[in-house]
C-alpha cells in the first residue's frame, strides 16, 4: 500500500550550514567553505581562506631581491620553475636586464615540462576527488612526476624547490646526461598522456559527473578575472605566451586550445591538449638550443642589485593562470613592495556561482577543477 | 587597440577634472585619477574603451599617502597594460570607491587590501577579514606594523574574540 | 595424541615479553591522519606513491578521521590561524599517538619569521621525531619513520604516557571555547 502525499501539503524543510575544511581529504590543502544546503543541494557557499597566510609580503620587504627567491619557490609549490620565472621577468623589466640566449632556451624547457607536472597532477587530483581515492590516479600522475623531478634535481639541484630562474638567467648550466635524458623522456611522456586519455575520457561515470558541472561562461570568467586553462575551456583564446609573447615565445610553434563548453569535462580536456602542446615546445626548443652563456648577472652582482626608482608589472603564463609580480623599487636594495598577482585566488572568484545548485560531491569536483594551491592563494 | 593618447584624450574629454597625472618616465604607462571619480571611470573604461579584464588590485604605502593600484588589460580587444593609481592623502581614514559591480575580479583583492593595510572600500558587499581572523588588531601591511613573530598564547586574547574563525 | 618432538617446539612456540609484542603490534602499522598543509605535503604524498612506497611499513593508509590515526605528521608552514585546528586534531586523536614534525616550518617557522606564522609547533603539541629540510627528500621521511619505529620499540608499557597516573609529558594546552 502506497501513501500518496497530496501536493498541497508539502513538508517544511529548512537548510542546514556545514563547515567543510580547513581539514579535509581532498587535498588542495587548507581551505575552508561554510555550506548552505537544503538537502543535499548547495543553496549558497562562502570560501574562507587564510589559513595558510604566511606574510610573505610583509618578510619580503626585509630582504634583497636575491634573498627572495626562494619565497616564490614556496607560493605555487607544486611548479616552482614557474614561479620563479615570473619574479625573475618583473626584476627584469624593472632594472632593465638582458638575458642570455641559453638562458631562455633552458627557461622555456624546465618552464614547459614543470607545465606538464602540474597538468598531470591537477588531472591525478581530480580524479581523487572524484572518488577514485587510494590513490590510484594520483600514483600514475606522481610516478610521471618523479621522472621530470630526476631531471629539475639534476639542472637545479632540488627537487621541489629550485631557486634556479634569477634575473639575468639561470644559476647554473644544464649538465652533460640532461639533453640525452630529455630526449628519451618526451616521447615517454607522450605515450603517457595518450595512455590517460584512453584510460580516462571516455569513463561513462566520469561523463556523468562533469558534463554539465560547474558551468563557468566566457564573460563571467574574464569579468572576474580567471586565468590559465579554466578561461581557455570557457572560451576565450587568452594566452599570455601568445599575447604578451615573453621571453622566447614567439620562435616556437604551437597551438593554443580553446574549449567552449566551460563545465569540469572542458576544463580537463583542456589540460591533457595544454600538456601535448608543451611536448611540442619542448622538442623544438631541444633541436634549436644554441651554446653560451647562462646568465648576465653573476652572483656577486645580483645580490647588490639596486634597481632605479620605480615600479614595474611583470606576467608569466604559469600552469594554473597569470602569474605576476608587482615590484616597486626605492633606489634601494630591498623592494619597497612586494606584491604578487595571486593565480588561484583569482580563480577562485565565481566559486560559489559555479557551484549553487549542485550537490555537495560536485562542490569537490569543481574545486578539483579549478586547481587551486594554497600557497599561492594564502600567500 | 588603442594608443597612450588616445585613451588620455578620451578620457579628458569625458572626466576633465578627474584625470590628475600622468607620470613621466614610468616603465608601464599610468594615469593617476582622483578617488571620487573612479567609479565612473572605471565603467568608462570598462564599457566604452573596452579594459574588461582587471588583473590586479593593490596598495602601496608612501610616507605622505596611499596608493591603490589598478592593472587593466583588455581581453576581447587586445588592448596591453594599462596602470590606474588613486591617491589616498587622509592616512587615519582612507577610503576608496569599490568597484566589485564593475570587474568581479576586484572583490577578495580589495578585501585582502582592507586586511592587510586597513584601506576601506567603499560599497563592498562583504567588507570582512580575509587573510586574518576576524578579531585581529592591526594591519600588518603597513610600514608602521612592526614585523615580528609572536607566540601562540600572545595572540590568544585576539582569538576569543571572534564568534566563528 | 602424538607427542611434540624436542625440534618442533622451537618452531612452534615462541617466548617473548609483553612490551615486544606491544610495541611490534603498534609500530607495524601507525596510521597517518590525512592533514597536508603546505609543501611537505606534497613530498608526503611522493613518498606514499610508487618510487618511495611507504606501503611497506604499513603506512600507505591515511586516515581523513583523526580517531581512527595514530600519527600525525606536521607537514607544511603552521600559521597562526591555523594552529588551534591544528591542536583540535591533536586532540581528537585516540591515544597511543605520535607526532611527527615534518620540515623547517613545523620544526621552528622555517624561513617565515613574520607575523603571521607560528614558529614551531612544539609551542603548543608534543612531538616525537623531527625531520628538518624544505622539504625534506621522501627518503628523508622515510628515515624519520624508522627512527620513530626506533623509538617505539623502546617504548614500554610501565612508562608509556597514557598509562601512566600522573601525564609523563606537560599535557597540550587546550583551546579557549569560543565565545558565542
Amino acid at each position: 500500500m502506497s501513501v500518496q502525499i497530496p501536493p498541497t501539503e508539502r513538508l517544511r524543510t529548512d537548510t542546514i550550514q556545514i563547515n567543510m575544511g580547513p581539514h579535509h581529504p581532498s587535498t588542495h590543502g587548507v581551505f575552508r567553505m561554510v555550506l548552505t544546503l537544503d538537502g543535499e543541494t548547495v543553496v549558497d557557499l562562502e570560501p574562507r581562506f587564510g589559513y595558510l597566510h604566511r606574510g610573505i609580503e610583509k618578510t619580503a620587504e626585509e630582504r634583497t631581491y636575491v634573498q627572495n627567491v626562494p619565497f616564490t619557490d614556496r607560493l605555487d609549490y607544486i611548479c616552482g620553475i614557474t614561479n620563479n620565472w615570473a619574479y625573475a621577468l618583473a626584476l627584469e623589466k624593472l632594472a632593465g636586464i638582458e638575458v642570455p640566449e641559453r638562458a631562455e632556451y633552458i627557461r622555456v624547457i624546465l618552464g614547459e615540462l614543470t607545465r606538464v607536472m602540474n597538468h598531470m597532477l591537477a588531472i591525478g587530483f581530480l580524479w581523487n576527488d572524484l572518488g577514485a581515492t587510494t590513490f590510484t590516479p594520483v600514483v600514475y600522475a606522481f610516478r610521471e612526476r618523479e621522472r621530470i623531478l630526476d631531471l629539475i634535481e639534476m639542472a637545479a639541484g632540488s627537487r621541489m624547490m629550485p631557486s634556479y630562474i634569477r634575473a639575468g638567467g639561470v644559476v647554473a648550466d644544464l649538465p652533460e646526461e640532461f639533453m640525452p635524458r630529455l630526449q628519451k623522456l618526451v616521447p615517454h611522456l607522450k605515450r603517457f598522456i595518450d595512455e590517460m586519455d584512453t584510460m580516462l575520457t571516455k569513463n561513462e561515470i566520469f561523463r556523468a559527473r562533469a558534463v554539465g558541472v560547474g558551468v563557468l561562461k566566457a564573460k563571467d570568467a574574464i569579468n572576474a578575472g580567471i586565468s590559465g586553462p579554466v578561461l581557455r575551456a570557457s572560451g576565450v583564446p587568452y594566452d599570455i605566451r601568445k599575447v604578451d609573447s615573453y621571453s622566447i615565445y614567439d620562435r616556437f610553434d604551437f597551438e593554443v586550445p580553446v574549449h567552449t563548453a566551460g563545465d569540469v569535462y572542458a576544463r580537463y580536456l583542456q589540460r591533457l591538449a595544454e600538456a601535448r602542446q608543451s611536448l611540442r615546445i619542448i622538442e623544438q626548443a631541444m633541436r634549436d638550443i644554441p651554446e653560451g652563456p647562462v646568465t648576465s648577472l653573476p652572483y656577486k652582482q645580483l645580490s647588490r642589485l639596486k634597481p632605479p626608482k620605480g615600479e614595474a608589472y611583470g606576467r608569466i603564463e604559469s600552469p594554473k593562470g597569470e602569474l605576476g609580480f608587482y615590484l616597486v623599487s626605492d633606489g634601494s636594495n630591498k623592494p619597497y613592495r612586494f606584491r604578487i598577482r595571486s593565480t588561484s585566488l583569482l580563480n577562485l572568484t565565481l566559486l560559489r556561482e559555479m557551484c549553487i545548485g549542485h550537490k555537495v560531491a560536485d562542490v569537490v569536483t569543481i574545486l578539483g577543477s579549478i586547481d587551486i594551491t594554497l600557497g599561492d592563494v594564502d600567500r | 587597440m588603442l594608443t597612450h593618447e588616445e585613451i588620455l584624450s578620451r578620457l579628458r574629454e569625458r572626466f576633465p577634472e578627474a584625470v590628475l597625472d600622468v607620470p613621466e618616465g614610468m616603465i608601464d604607462f599610468t594615469i593617476v585619477i582622483a578617488p571620487q571619480a573612479w567609479h565612473d571611470v572605471a565603467l568608462f573604461l570598462r564599457d566604452e574603451l573596452g579594459y574588461d579584464f582587471l588583473t590586479n588590485v593593490t596598495a602601496v604605502d608612501w610616507p605622505d599617502r596611499f596608493e591603490v593600484v589598478y592593472h587593466l588589460y583588455g581581453v576581447q580587444a587586445g588592448h596591453p597594460l594599462l596602470t590606474i593609481k588613486l591617491p589616498v592623502t587622509d592616512k587615519e581614514n582612507p577610503v576608496v570607491p569599490s568597484v566589485v559591480d564593475v570587474w568581479r575580479s576586484a572583490d577578495f583583492q580589495e578585501r585582502e587590501e582592507y586586511d592587510l593595510m586597513g584601506i576601506r572600500f567603499e560599497g563592498h558587499p562583504n567588507l570582512k577579514r580575509i587573510m586574518m581572523w576576524e578579531g585581529y588588531e592591526g594591519h600588518p601591511l603597513r610600514k608602521d606594523f612592526q614585523n615580528r613573530t609572536y607566540s601562540y598564547a600572545e595572540l590568544e586574547p585576539t582569538r576569543k574574540a571572534t564568534p566563528d574563525w | 595424541m602424538p607427542a611434540m618432538n624436542d625440534e618442533e617446539i622451537p618452531r612452534n612456540i615462541l617466548l617473548t615479553t609483553v612490551d615486544a609484542v606491544y610495541n611490534w603490534g603498534r609500530r607495524g602499522s601507525t596510521w597517518p591522519v590525512m592533514f597536508g598543509l603546505a609543501c611537505c605535503a606534497i613530498e608526503m604524498i611522493a613518498a606514499a606513491c610508487a618510487r618511495y612506497d611507504i606501503a611497506r611499513f604499513g603506512m600507505e593508509l591515511f586516515r581523513p578521521s583523526p580517531r581512527q590515526a595514530d600519527l600525525l605528521i606536521v607537514n607544511g608552514t603552521i600559521t597562526q590561524k591555523m594552529a588551534p585546528q591544528v591542536l583540535r586534531i591533536y586532540n581528537q586523536m585516540a591515544e597511543p599517538k605520535y607526532v611527527i614534525a615534518m620540515g623547517s616550518c613545523a620544526i621552528s617557522g622555517g624561513m617565515f619569521t613574520s607575523y603571521a606564522v607560528l614558529q614551531g609547533i612544539d609551542e603548543i603539541i608534543p612531538v616525537d621525531v623531527y625531520i628538518p629540510g624544505c622539504p625534506p627528500r621522501p627518503e628523508a621521511l622515510v628515515y624519520g619513520f624508522m627512527k620513530l619505529h626506533e623509538k617505539i620499540m623502546k617504548q614500554s608499557i610501565k612508562t608509556v604516557p597514557w598509562f601512566a597516573k600522573e601525564p609523563a609529558v606537560r599535557p597540550a594546552p587546550q583551546p579557549q571555547p569560543a565565545s558565542e
